[in-house]
């Protein structure tokens, strides 16, 4: 009975339809989306943090309206993200506290600081190029509101890649000052962008599984590719210098190669060691607690009025 | 601790007047205003709705795909609904 089920569910997914929430799905995948899509929606709202860092000061009115908009619309994202996870029978308290007990993971490069404001151009270009690289892939995974949320996302997301880039370019064409602090903010978000894909295929726990539902419709290493092949021709355009010797185009394939990604650093950051861990949690944990109050109340308001009109 | 998870509604956006409203997600919120206030945050920064209807997930009635064959089948064997079944001579026009 069930061999049957999941045969036909397999069938299904290889005829390019797409599942929702109340067709029959093997438990592992329901799973394995909670996990992935959660994870996602996470990175969404932790990663409000280290540009909102910089909203009180953006060097102008423009640029804070823009800063504002783009943290508004993670948080936007970040909703998406969770009401499609949802639909997969989790509450979003359960899923909050996943994350405020670290069960739940959210993206390492949020564990980095941003220490200037070229930080935040080097983010919307970087973080956010290679955000945009994975869901566009996202769009066609096999599970509906999952699909749904990737493809409305990636409709805002290329406002925020394009203020980024906007904010490297002014800078790494400005003042000596200015241009190096743009290179030292790609020196030190180029490797965390990289390690945003996963590691390496042959050492990914996830892939197997996740390629053959359809889940993943691209293995981290050809997604990573195209990252690089796009970011190092931009960098070359504004004359900043991708930090990596070992970086050279690769005329057979057609692509650029690149040197050895840190691991150790990798895995120390998703292990809780990274700069800004603990940080990111408290801070949910203590804007979770200090709405309390307000969720409380609305509660309330709304029983007071349950047998009234307003309700 | 009391329970907040607050209700969940879902909301269907008219991207514009005079077409079909179409299902976009869902939002939280504990009344109606909160609901369609909520959903205009989340779902039309951009204006991509001239309006919004919110109802609450629990009041929705869905038929179950795994019944979709019986459900539906009565659609089946009525294949006079469709103009194709009509044999009309090539000569006739605007039929």
């Amino acid at each position: 009975m069930e061999d049957r089920k999941e045969r036909a569910f397999q069938d299904k997914i290889d005829a390019e339809l797409k599942i929702e929430p109340k067709d029959w799905m093997p438990g592992k995948y329901r799973k394995h989306l909670i996990r992935q899509i959660s994870q996602h929606a996470h990175s969404e709202i932790i990663g409000m943090q280290p540009e909102g860092n910089w909203i009180t000061r953006a060097p102008s009115l423009r640029a804070k309206m823009v800063l504002i908009a783009k943290v508004q619309d993670e948080a936007g994202h970040g909703l998406y993200l969770y009401s499609a996870t949802e639909t997969l029978g989790i509450t979003r308290n359960e899923l909050i506290n996943q994350l405020q007990t670290g069960k739940a993971k959210y993206s390492n490069i949020f564990n980095y600081p941003t220490l200037t404001w070229a930080d935040v151009g080097a983010i919307g270009w970087l973080v956010d190029g290679a955000a945009i690289v994975n869901q566009q892939s996202l769009r066609r995974t096999s599970y509906g509101p999952y699909s749904r949320a990737m493809i409305r996302i990636c409709k805002e997301e290329s406002f925020h890649h394009r203020q980024g880039y906007e904010i490297m370019s002014k800078m790494a064409l400005g003042t000596t000052e200015q241009q190096e602090m743009a290179q030292d903010a790609l020196d030190r978000w180029w490797w965390p962008s990289l390690m945003m894909f996963g590691p390496h295929d042959s050492d990914s726990a996830h892939t197997s599984n996740a390629m053959q539902w359809k889940i993943k419709r691209e293995t981290n290493d050809d997604l990573r590719q195209v990252f690089v092949d796009r970011a190092v021709k931009q960098a070359e355009l504004i004359g900043l210098t991708i930090p990596d010797s070992e970086l050279k185009w690769d005329p057979k394939n057609k692509n650029y190669d690149f040197g050895k990604i840190d691991w150790n650093e990798f895995w120390e950051v998703v292990n809780g060691n990274g700069f800004c861990n603990k940080e990111r949690i408290n801070n949910h944990v203590k804007a979770h607690e200090e709405g309390k109050w307000v969720r409380d109340a609305a509660i309330a308001y709304a029983e007071k009025n349950k047998n009234g009109a307003r309700a | 601790m009391r329970n907040d998870n607050l209700p969940v509604w879902e909301v269907f956006v008219q991207p514009k007047t005079g077409a079909h409203f179409e299902h976009c997600g869902s939002v939280h919120a504990t009344d109606k205003e909160m609901a369609l206030q909520n959903a205009r945050e989340l779902y039309t920064r951009r204006k991509e709705g001239s309006c919004i209807w919110v109802v609450k997930a629990e009041d929705i009635v869905s038929s179950n795909p795994n019944d979709s064959e019986s459900f539906f089948d009565p659609a089946d064997d009525k294949v006079y609904r469709y103009p194709t079944f009509f044999k009309v001579s090539k000569k006739v026009k605007g039929l």
